[in-house]
């Protein structure tokens, strides 16, 4: 498992695999031709399934996650499982228990997180097509620090069946790709209703079957670039917050749209102050609960002899790293007597008011840009030490998973050398307008 | 947990040692002593940060939602060699745990 055993390529210096094993998809089908990497929280049929962590170090999966059934019957082929914070907890890809994935931007530098080996498969050639997990802007985040373009769909959109859960009520499953075209082409292939997972939207009618948004749409033929007549709406707090090279590269994308046609207008989203505070209050209270399923019994590490209690918590000890029980015990303590109505329902008040805010906002503009990421990929090891300042990284993507709503990162330019990231957020199940709007970026 | 007592010194996210314990008491992780004093240091911190959301005001949120059920029908699951295929240790097909007291 470690990089230390694989062989010497680019990819290996780069730690982006933790398995390498091919699994070949249908004949025929939209992705035929593909290569695609899977991050490591989403199950694959007999191929080692780890979260970044070593409580699942000798997990494999009895059966494939809905997603994986769905790319490899539309052709692709899956070329390996990628590095990934530990369940999912980091923006860096820093905290995984196989060691840091490195940027192919500047190997010097982090490639963002925590699908940051599934971005860094995509920017250094090693897969056509990559699948990440975005809970707070896992996978925004990546796209933006490799150069790739990341998608986060809809809440409800993409099946969760099969990815292991961290933040049930945030998390959707999203494509990486190095085109807008590409990526919706996989959104595609894994977008509808499954019955093996309630989470997914299925609008039940009156007379006739039940439909699911993604029923009538082509994701792929929506990245035309066609977005003469659109209205963008830029939200100023999401702006003022960024670093001065990342907003200059920013304001010269939104000029060059201008210049397509879009005419832009200043919105104002005064509940993103509090997002991130309600971000991570909501999603450690759930990480708490999920992860208490690690018990060591059915799966995981044995915690050995004792009574359950002692060996319970002898397992969680040796399986779980730092940020993993960081986010554990913060979420039950929020959750603990005494606490609840303090955090967990204000959180959850805080999480209301920046879905009226987005609504609000999206009644004056068809979608909605920021800047991806406030700053720059750091180099490694600058962020480990201090918790605090990895959280304030996600400013701009976790308020879209708090109001459930679709946004895409496509690459706007460089700063210093190193790829900026532009986000676009749609209303909900509007798809279709952030790819539209990401496809004239690229232009 | 101890409760906070409202006429404390406004230090919102002062936990210590012993606190965290109690927390990993409750959420059953094991910690070393290091890791108890880093974690009541970063605790302090974050919950500090937490208590931006005083600020927020109560809002009403009234998703429009309707329960949608399907046929209560038996369908193929995983079967018990699968299941057990990951367990540490399992006996005659059963999982096999810790004593429960």
């Amino acid at each position: 498992m470690s990089a230390d055993d694989a062989p010497a390529d680019d990819a290996a210096d780069l730690n982006v695999f933790l398995a390498r094993e091919t699994v070949a998809g249908a004949d025929d089908g939209p992705l035929a031709g593909k290569t695609i990497a899977v991050k490591d929280n989403i199950s694959t049929e007999g191929i080692r399934t780890t979260c970044g962590s070593a409580m699942l170090e000798e997990y494999v999966p009895p059966y494939d996650a809905t997603v994986v059934e769905r790319v490899r019957e539309a052709g692709a082929t899956l070329v390996g499982k990628t590095n990934m914070d530990e369940f999912g907890m980091g923006g860096t890809t820093e905290t995984s228990a196989y060691g840091p994935t490195k940027n192919p931007v500047d190997p010097e530098r982090v490639p963002g997180g925590s699908s940051g080996g599934s971005a860094a498969a995509v920017a250094a050639g090693e897969a056509d097509l990559a699948l990440g997990s975005d809970t707070g802007g896992s996978v925004r985040n990546p796209a933006a620090f490799c150069g790739v373009v990341g998608i986060k769909p809809t809440y409800g959109l993409v099946s969760r069946y099969g990815l292991v859960a961290y933040a049930n009520s945030l998390e959707q499953i999203g494509p990486l790709a190095n085109t807008v075209e590409d990526a919706a082409a996989l959104l595609d292939a894994i977008a509808g209703p499954d019955e093996h997972d309630a989470t997914t939207r299925y609008d039940a009618a009156e007379d006739g079957p039940a439909v699911h948004p993604a029923d009538d749409t082509e994701y792929a033929a929506a990245a035309d670039g066609d977005v003469d007549g659109m209205t963008v709406g830029v939200p100023t707090e999401l702006v003022e917050g960024a670093d001065d090279a990342v907003v200059e590269v920013f304001e010269d994308a939104l000029a060059d749209l201008e210049a397509q046609g879009v005419e832009t207008v200043e919105v104002s989203l005064p509940s993103v102050e509090h997002a991130v505070q309600a971000y991570y209050v909501i999603a450690m209270s759930e990480a708490s609960s999920n992860l208490a399923r690690f018990d060591g019994v059915r799966y995981g590490v044995d915690g050995g002899e004792g009574n359950w209690n002692e060996s319970f918590a002898r397992s969680r000890e040796e399986g779980f790293g730092d940020e993993v029980k960081r986010r554990v015990l913060l979420g039950t303590y929020a959750l603990s007597a005494g606490y609840h109505d303090k955090y967990y329902k204000k959180a959850q008040d805080a999480r209301a008011w920046v879905k009226r805010d987005f609504d609000e906002a999206l009644s004056e503009a068809d979608v909605l840009a920021t800047p991806t990421m406030p700053v720059l990929p750091p180099k490694r090891g600058e962020s480990l030490d201090d918790p605090l300042s990895l959280y304030l990284m996600d400013a701009n993507t976790v308020p879209v998973n708090l109001a459930n709503l679709p946004a895409i990162s496509v690459p706007a330019g460089e700063a210093e050398g190193l790829p900026v990231g532009m986000q676009f957020v749609g209303p909900a199940f509007g798809e279709e307008a952030v790819i539209r709007a990401g496809s004239a970026v690229e232009q | 947990m101890t409760t906070t007592d409202e006429g404390d010194d406004g230090d919102a996210g002062a936990v210590d040692p012993d606190e965290v314990r109690h927390v990993a008491d409750l959420a059953r992780v094991d910690l070393a002593d290091e890791e108890a004093a880093t974690f009541a240091e970063q605790f302090a911190d974050v919950l500090d940060y937490f208590a931006a959301l005083d600020e927020v005001p109560e809002v009403d949120d009234d998703p429009d939602l309707v329960n949608v059920m399907r046929a209560d029908e038996v369908r193929d699951g995983l079967t018990q060699e699968e299941a057990l295929s990951n367990a540490p240790a399992s006996e005659a097909g059963f999982f096999k745990g810790p004593k429960v007291s």
